[in-house]
């Protein structure tokens, strides 16, 4: 296809990265791989026969949060894994990406695949599981692709199957595409999915730790965590969190989309500060004011932008600011946005994307986009602000999963952070960006 | 029904799983599937069934659940171009009213010719790529200005 692809930048995840050091764009096969040490950390453990205490101990040390957006301690989830258990056991990779705003895992896996195998053996031996299954994104059809060369790559090297490397570790991996579906995301809807269903997210308890892939015990991590799990065990959990800050350990992948002049995956240490990756995105676009940043992926409440320009890039500091890490996911708005309109767009998405299962979810979703659509074409009545509030709040907290709290959070909080331009909406039936195009430039097609 | 080819890929695609999952394979087969017959007839989906030993209404539920099956003819290209609000950002909007303007239709429209269907589509997690075209579900065009966008539909249309 004639993409106008731009050259691939080794430069552009950072100087501080670990996950994606050394990456040229053509070195992701195995060769090239071991040649910058890969595997090296899985050989250690076989060869050491390191107890998978041992393992799960150095992760939970590291301070290794979920990369998906939860932000689950890593370690503490797989100790949850019943080892001794018999029969199978699986790990499960979470590519399905389709989060808005995020497209690291697909950088990961596009340039690094056997960093995440490395990590997803490491796992499997940790938790004493049989089988392991990596969940790819149905709409990067050459990423399954690539995966799945990768795959054979590490089974013909023995990396993968039975007796790893002579030791007395087996164990398989396979790739399983999606087919377009947001809600696959979730952990338990992405179980579902494998299984062969439709992909509706399963009450819980019981967890996947007891019931999961097939009624059996089962980890779900995702793509960036198991690759960061190979430069742990090689380097230490203390060095791991040393990079970053206590509670927040480590380096994470940020995609910057959106008003930014160069728009990409930026790897940089957990506490650096977002004006900081800002400036690595080439800062804003034609030199505009920031508006607004969704620093999560789009179900993250919205930050002001002057806000954000404050506030550090850690779990615990984007909290503060009101909103969360999430997948690392960064959305940059500048003054040119109307904030309804956005939300109009997310609202669309959540509505789309609802898989249905759930009264307040499905019924609710499709209800806000339909009063948000209704204030931003200029229809808006006084008492829609407050019916937002009132089915956002009625939504959340009542769903089996958290993809109505997902669709009810940007709802909540652009109400709250932009009052102004929801009213200025209903009372003059048009929009005040529009209206002050003059000062603030051209209102962006969103 | 299916050619041989797509059944020895069905084939491989059931041995990633446990042997009392075939099942699992649903998702792969299907995707074959509407490769090889363009879209997902009853027929088709039936036919899948009786492959995997399923219940055909198990199989159509999956098929009608995800978006990238088509249940109905689609144009030889299938154009979906994500509107999200990253993507919408960075020029989607723009790219989707060029699409329209050349094809000469809209959303889940095919033109007149059979050759073109215009989607919209949520999230490919490619925004960084923004505009991004998925051309017939496999294949992602990123980068696509109006001048892209040319080129690609002139590429097509050879």
């Amino acid at each position: 296809m004639n993409s106008a692809h731009p050259p691939f930048d080794p430069g552009i995840y950072g100087p501080e990265a670990v996950l994606m050091k050394g990456i040229t764009g053509e070195n992701w096969r195995l060769k090239d791989y071991e040649a910058r040490g890969g595997y090296a950390a899985l050989k250690k453990i076989l060869a050491e026969k390191m107890a998978p205490d041992a393992v799960i101990a150095e992760l939970k040390r590291s301070a290794l949060r979920g990369r998906g957006g939860a932000g689950f301690p890593t370690g503490l989830k797989w100790s949850f894994m019943p080892r001794q258990a018999p029969g199978a056991k699986y790990m499960v990779c979470n590519s399905d990406e389709g989060e808005p705003g995020t497209f690291k895992d697909r950088d990961i896996l596009r340039y690094n695949p056997h960093q995440v195998i490395e990590g997803m053996a490491i796992g499997v031996y940790a938790t004493g599981s049989t089988a392991g299954y990596n969940y790819i994104h149905g709409e990067i059809w050459d990423i399954y692709e690539r995966f799945e060369e990768a795959l054979a790559e590490a089974r013909a090297a023995g990396y993968i199957g039975r007796n790893v490397l002579g030791s007395d570790f087996s164990w398989e991996l396979y790739a399983h595409h999606g087919w377009g579906a947001y809600i696959c995301g979730e952990e338990t809807a992405l179980l579902e999915s494998i299984e062969g269903k439709k992909g509706q997210p399963r009450f819980r308890p019981p967890f996947p730790a007891g019931y999961g892939l097939y009624g059996r015990p089962t980890t779900i991590n995702n793509t960036e965590t198991f690759a960061a799990v190979p430069w742990i065990m090689l380097n230490g959990g203390q060095a791991y969190l040393e990079l970053g800050r206590p509670n927040n350990g480590g380096t994470k992948i940020f995609s910057v989309s959106g008003h930014v002049e160069r728009p990409g995956n930026y790897e940089v240490r957990l506490g650096t500060p977002f004006a900081k990756l800002l400036e690595m995105a080439g800062g804003m676009r034609g030199g505009r004011r920031i508006k607004a940043v969704i620093p999560g992926g789009s179900s993250a409440p919205v930050v002001p932008g002057q806000v954000m320009m404050q506030t550090d890039l850690d779990y615990d500091a984007i909290a503060k600011a009101g909103s969360m890490l999430g997948s690392g996911a960064v959305i940059v708005m500048d003054e040119t946005v109307c904030m309804v309109r956005a939300l109009e767009r997310l609202s669309y998405f959540y509505f789309e994307e609802s898989c249905g299962q759930c009264t307040p979810c499905r019924e609710g979703t499709g209800w806000m986009y339909r009063v948000v659509h209704r204030i931003e074409s200029g229809r808006g009545r006084q008492e829609d602000l407050d019916l937002l509030a009132n089915v956002a709040e009625n939504i959340m907290g009542r769903t089996i999963c958290a993809l109505g709290d997902a669709a009810a959070l940007p709802v909540r909080s652009f109400v709250k952070h932009f009052r102004d331009e929801f009213q200025y909406h209903i009372d003059h039936k048009h929009c005040l960006v529009g209206a002050h195009a003059a000062v603030v430039g051209n209102k962006a097609a969103v | 029904m299916l050619s041989g080819e797509s059944l020895k890929k069905i084939d491989t695609e059931v041995a990633k799983y446990p042997a009392d999952q075939k099942q699992s394979a649903v998702m792969a087969a299907l995707a074959l599937a509407q490769e090889e017959k363009g879209h997902l007839s009853t027929e088709v989906m039936d036919f899948v069934a009786g492959y995997l030993g399923m219940a055909p209404v198990a199989v159509y539920e999956v098929a009608s659940f995800y978006t990238m099956y088509d249940l109905a003819p689609v144009g030889g290209h299938k154009l979906c171009v994500c509107t999200n609000l990253p993507c919408a950002l960075s020029g989607a909007v723009e790219a989707a009213e060029h699409l329209k303007k050349k094809l000469g239709i809209d959303w889940n429209e095919t033109t007149p010719d059979g050759r073109f269907t215009l989607k919209q589509g949520e999230c490919f997690g490619a925004c960084g790529d923004a505009p991004v075209v998925l051309v017939n579900n496999k294949k992602m065009a990123s980068f696509m200005t109006p001048e892209a966008i040319d080129k690609m539909l002139a590429e097509l249309q050879k």
